[in-house]
């Protein structure tokens, strides 16, 4: 087993209203990136996923708040500290985040350059324009990105140019995780394949150490990230390698979920789209109990009494539902037929 | 193509339309030919700047076409005045890609779905009777009336927004539904149960369905016919299965190799 990068410990992040009502958008998650490693983390709208992606930063702004829980990056254990640090020494030295629109970060008054010096600067105010430049050169041409962009304002850029520039100015200091929200649904598919290709490169050559990749479209999940990791209502329902996650999932809700795929490929016309029925559950009051059971099919009448502790079943895999594995795929063997 | 017995609904010949003049001149829509015929689902697919939200607006008759003319139902399309634009609207509607900037902020959802039962001449029914209508389309939707009376379009998700759109629809009961990329801003599981309503809304009201897509799977999924559209051009069209399985043109086998897929290998090494 190769080292942890990152490493979460029953983290919990609410959101307080302006009525001080707590809504706790992430509830005990637990997760670890192992070195060379990606996380992918899908779920609805609303689930938690962003919320889980600002939190592992550490650093919290209002209405979202800091509950309980323990965040490790590469052994260092980052909470509780003070805002300021988080910001100076973190986020972008240890962290990266990339937002959904991260295009629009580029100022359209400057040239790229000058916001890679804003960024650097931020860091080090010390340096010189001359080893800037050098330095986001040679990362541009890394992550195979002309140099020429380096001069060009925002305007003179495609929007995947732009997406990417960002991408690689967020890297710029060689972050140890990478967290991307969504990097691509902004784009069409060609862009797409181009960050896509980017993200993947830079795992493979180690300049990223760990990557957590957020999206809901779960084909794009299975061909970037090693595990899946599905969550609902703020809580992680299901955590597998991409393959199993996709073709053989457990949890009634993740199985939901990868009824909605479509993919053009021979066959999809046969099989019929499974929407979920019902909608999420309200977060200020999420259900006792399992929180899917409302909208589960194999509901059974302890569901909604008992609290579901995740389960965990071979190695690498663990799923949070009261029904035992062997049942499950056996409802799920005879649902088939 | 055209032996087909079946009615055709709306075509356009040579249509073309050209933005601007001098420098600024941009062919948005060059020489496209369509028929659409009753009962029918077509895709159009193309990227960003294709030209095809372009065609979709010609078709709504929210813009003009420059050369080219539209049929319907046989005859050439007037919608000059206002009346005839109001009449052509009653059998053409549309679905947006944005449901947070498809209703009005102003008005209630119940006044939106009330203006839908107006416009279809039920202007004088007796006030049970409108909310009778009204139930029926929020259930066609999954939506409950009672909860959604006296708020505003805002306080829905854009799931439950868009479905609210569907709802429109389904009180007008047009002949024909333009549907521009009506699930790119919902999440994967949301878009599944739009897309059964649409399918629902064809099957049953016998809804004839254009679909404006980026995403290919998706126009794979839903439709009859597709057509691919690059810089303003039809580059490939026909059935579903053909154009998608068996694609011909580079262009329609270029995107279909840049779309993630599960059961086959995504080649990463073309960019």
């Amino acid at each position: 087993m190769s080292r942890p990068i990152l490493e979460v410990r029953e983290l919990t992040t609410k959101y307080i209203t302006r009525f001080q009502e707590d809504i706790y958008a992430v509830d005990h998650v637990s997760l670890t990136v192992e070195e060379g490693k990606s996380l992918g983390i899908a779920g609805e709208s609303g689930c938690g996923k962003s919320t889980l992606a600002l939190s592992l930063m550490g650093y919290y702004f209002p209405p979202l708040h800091y509950s309980s829980g323990e965040i490790i990056i590469d052994g260092r254990n980052i909470t509780g500290m003070d805002p300021d640090d988080v910001r100076r020494s973190i986020l972008g030295k240890e962290v990266a985040y990339i937002p959904q629109a991260a295009m629009n970060a580029l100022n359209p008054t400057q040239k790229v350059i000058s916001f890679i010096e804003d960024v650097v600067r931020a860091h080090n105010p010390k340096a010189s324009k001359q080893e800037i430049y050098e330095l986001a050169r040679d990362r541009f041409e890394m992550l195979g990105l002309p140099a020429e962009v380096l001069q060009k304002h925002p305007v003179e850029l495609s929007g995947g140019m732009k997406q990417r520039t960002v991408i690689a100015v967020s890297v710029i200091l060689g972050p140890k995780v990478l967290i991307a929200d969504e990097p691509s649904s902004a784009l069409d598919v060609t862009s797409q394949k181009m960050v896509i290709k980017m993200l993947r490169d830079m795992m493979e050559s180690g300049f990223i150490k760990a990557m957590l990749f957020i999206t809901h479209e779960l084909p794009l999940l299975y061909n970037v990230t090693d595990d899946i990791m599905v969550m609902y209502a703020g809580q992680l329902v299901e955590r597998a390698p991409a393959e199993k996650a996709v073709f053989d999932p457990l949890h009634p809700y993740s199985k939901g979920l990868m009824g909605s795929i479509i993919v053009p490929e021979e066959g999809l016309r046969e099989h019929k789209l499974a929407a979920i029925p019902g909608t999420p559950p309200n977060l200020k009051n999420p259900p006792k109990g399992c929180r899917f059971a409302p909208r589960c099919r194999y509901v059974r009448p302890e569901c909604t009494t008992l609290s579901v502790p995740l389960r965990r079943v071979e190695d690498e895999r663990t799923y949070r539902c009261i029904i035992p594995e062997a049942e499950l795929r056996e409802i799920y063997a005879h649902e088939q037929q | 193509m055209n032996n087909n017995k079946q009615e055709i609904y709306l075509s356009a010949r040579n249509v073309t339309k050209i933005f601007g003049m001098g420098n600024t001149r941009t062919v948005a829509v060059d020489d496209v030919n369509l028929n659409l015929r009753k009962g029918e689902v077509i895709s159009i697919v193309g990227e960003s700047g294709s030209g095809k939200t372009t065609l979709a607006k010609i078709l709504l008759g929210l813009i003009n076409e420059t050369e080219g003319e539209i049929y319907f139902q046989g005859e050439k399309r007037k919608i000059r005045t206002q009346g005839q634009k109001r009449e052509y609207w009653r059998n053409i509607q549309a679905i947006f890609q944005d449901p947070f900037s498809s209703f009005n902020i102003f008005n209630k959802i119940d006044s939106v779905l009330l203006d839908c039962i107006n416009m279809r001449g039920g202007r004088r029914l007796p006030k049970a009777e409108k909310v009778a209508m009204m139930t029926e389309a929020c259930s066609f939707v999954n939506l409950k009336f009672e909860e959604l009376t006296n708020k505003y379009p805002f306080e829905l998700s854009g799931g439950q927004q868009q479905r609210l759109m569907i709802a429109r629809v389904f009180l007008l009961k047009p002949k024909i539904l333009v549907a521009d990329e009506p699930t790119s801003m919902i999440d994967a599981c949301s878009r599944a149960t739009i897309l059964d309503m649409l399918m629902q809304l064809r099957d049953e009201e016998g809804m004839t369905v254009i679909f404006i897509t980026h995403d290919i799977g998706l126009a794979y999924y839903v439709s009859d016919n597709v057509y691919i559209m690059e810089h303003g051009r039809f580059v490939e069209g026909g059935p579903a299965e053909d154009v998608i399985i068996h694609p011909q043109h580079d262009y329609t086998k270029r995107l279909l190799n840049d779309v993630p897929k599960i059961y086959e290998e995504w080649d990463l090494s073309t960019v």
